[in-house]
């Protein structure tokens, strides 16, 4: 991976200068290329990764495996749009092995979510079945420590 | 009652402590310090290192190895050194396993320094080669390094010091706490006023992988130097093994056997664990050091501009994980900045001269922490020195 994608999946908030002054590039050169990026696709966006449960303390995040029967003209693409089209989805990804999609669904409370999959999700044309598993406690995100120690061990000052 | 001077050794009472420890002790009793004060990597060492020393541990390989160490380990070594510098060292007679590079450093020195001897230290550097000559009776001369040179060692500033006293020069690059490093023709300076001579080289290499300028080159693979050098080296900062205490020393094997004897009674042998992990380290971990390099080298070229816009002069660095910026600019000795920023805005670096007296006016900033904890430091200490400014003014 290009060294100035590595460094905003690092910190998406460090400068152009910044970054130019890791890389070695001039800061026009990163502006240009992460333009380039974005206009490209390769840069979805940028989002801060947080303590969900510190963040808002009304919040319910479950995943969910999800089984289909693609058909001819009802295959796994189609469903898939089914289902992110719904705001309560903030992710969905085309699995292999025992189940087919994954999906994960934040909601204010279980019961909320309970219905969306009830309501929702069940009744797609195509699925089959579905599995919920609600988050109780998350350690680590993105690379980033959540609930986990990541103290450092080391003196403060050695030679 | 026991009068515990009269016992002392009087060579022991007059060993100065490390200058790093009056800051350790202040930085530890005070809460919420960002400290970039480490000498250690932040990366915990590669699995497949952990890995063999967890199986040698299930298979209860424990018992002492070789006074010289593990013969398997010294073969991966040799074979080490002739693929990164094409020096061939045997394996039986020419290497020793030892615990971390400080004690190669140590055995070195005890074995070669008679009283008087004098004995060449490059400063600013690592805090243990002065003490150590001092506890043989030997005689340390220093050679200031400037910072006009790039804290480089210079062939002219090495003739200077030499007289007919000379025995030993350390010579220690990549360098802690400056980060300089000596390239192919300022090594062929040196060895050129040492060929012809009688003077043995210490080499101390430790931070041999961690080079961001090109291939690090040994004083060993110069013309004629290798029968003159001892070359040190270990595991602690190219893998990350600080805590498993392991290095070596390669040199003339009529050096090595009689060193032998000192490590054999002082030490016995290094620890088993740590030999046979380093295997595993020596044979398959280039791509593990790779990426801690390249990490490594992204902060580097982030902290020193970091330094150089807060206005604080900084060389740009070769190797090792330091940086060494000046901060005479702000009119305090380093001693002064360094408690100063602790006490008031609780950033622990370490000051210059605690590595030697032409260290003054300088500070040792380790990048060995993550780019986050870095740019929270550099915030800081920017805080810091627009309060100097303001107050000043």
């Amino acid at each position: 991976m290009d060294n100035i994608l590595k460094l905003l999946k690092q910190n998406a908030r460090l400068s152009n200068k910044e970054i130019a002054s890791m890389t070695g590039l001039t800061e026009e050169a990163v502006a240009a290329k992460i333009k380039e990026y974005e206009s490209s696709g390769v840069i979805k966006g940028y989002s801060a990764i947080l303590d969900d449960d510190l963040a808002d303390k009304d919040n319910v995040t479950c995943f969910i495996a999800v089984k289909v029967t693609p058909t001819a003209e009802f295959g796994f693409d189609a469903i898939a749009k089914k289902i992110l089209s719904y705001k309560e989805v903030e992710s969905l990804t085309l699995m292999s092995g025992a189940f087919d999609l994954a999906v994960t669904i934040s909601g204010t409370n279980y019961k909320e979510i309970a219905l969306f999959v009830a309501q929702r999700l069940s009744t797609i044309e195509g699925v089959v079945s579905t599995s919920t598993h609600f988050f109780l406690k998350r350690y680590k995100d993105k690379g980033f420590m959540i609930n986990a120690d990541d103290k450092d061990e080391r003196s403060f000052v050695s030679p | 009652m026991m009068d515990y001077d009269r016992i002392l050794s009087e060579k022991c009472k007059e060993i100065k402590p490390s200058g790093i420890r009056k800051f350790f002790d202040i930085a530890n009793s005070m809460e919420g310090v960002i400290s970039l004060g480490v000498g250690e990597p932040d990366f915990a060492t590669p699995w497949s290192i952990r890995s063999k020393a967890i199986d040698t541990l299930q298979k209860g390989k424990t018992v002492y190895t070789a006074n010289a160490g593990l013969l398997e380990l010294r073969v991966a070594i040799s074979k080490y050194l002739e693929r990164k510098y094409n020096l061939k060292y045997d394996p039986k007679e020419d290497i020793i396993i030892t615990v971390g590079g400080s004690e190669a450093i140590d055995l070195c020195i005890r074995a070669v320094v008679d009283p008087g001897d004098e004995v060449l230290v490059v400063e600013p550097s690592f805090v243990c080669y002065k003490p150590i000559v001092d506890l043989m009776h030997g005689v340390p001369v220093v050679i200031e390094t400037k910072p006009e040179d790039n804290f480089k060692l210079t062939a002219e500033a090495l003739r200077e010091k030499i007289t007919d006293k000379t025995k030993l020069l350390i010579l220690p690059f990549p360098n802690n706490p400056t980060g300089a490093i000596l390239t192919r023709p300022e090594l062929e300076a040196i060895a050129e006023v040492l060929r012809g001579t009688n003077i043995l080289v210490l080499t101390d290499e430790i931070y041999s992988e961690l080079t961001y300028q090109g291939k690090h080159v040994s004083i060993a693979e110069i013309d004629g130097m290798q029968e003159r050098t001892l070359y040190v080296n270990g595991f602690s900062k190219a893998f990350a093994m600080t805590g498993w205490r392991l290095g070596y020393v390669a040199g003339p094997q009529p050096l090595v056997s009689q060193m032998l004897k000192i490590h054999q009674y002082a030490i016995m042998c290094s620890p088993t664990v740590s030999q046979y992990a380093a295997i595993e380290a020596l044979e398959n971990c280039d791509k593990d050091v790779q990426a801690m390099v390249r990490e490594y080298d992204m902060r580097r070229r982030y902290i020193v501009n970091a330094f150089n816009e807060l206005g604080l002069d900084c060389f740009e660095p070769g190797g090792a994980f330091y940086v060494f910026p000046c901060i005479k600019s702000t009119g305090l000795t380093s001693q002064q900045f360094c408690e100063d920023l602790l006490y008031k805005h609780k950033v622990a670096v370490v000051p210059g001269d605690a590595f030697g007296n032409c260290g003054e006016g300088y500070i040792r900033v380790s990048y060995a922490y993550s780019l986050q904890h870095l740019k929270t430091a550099v915030e800081y200490i920017g805080e810091y020195l627009d309060d100097l400014k303001k107050n000043n003014g």
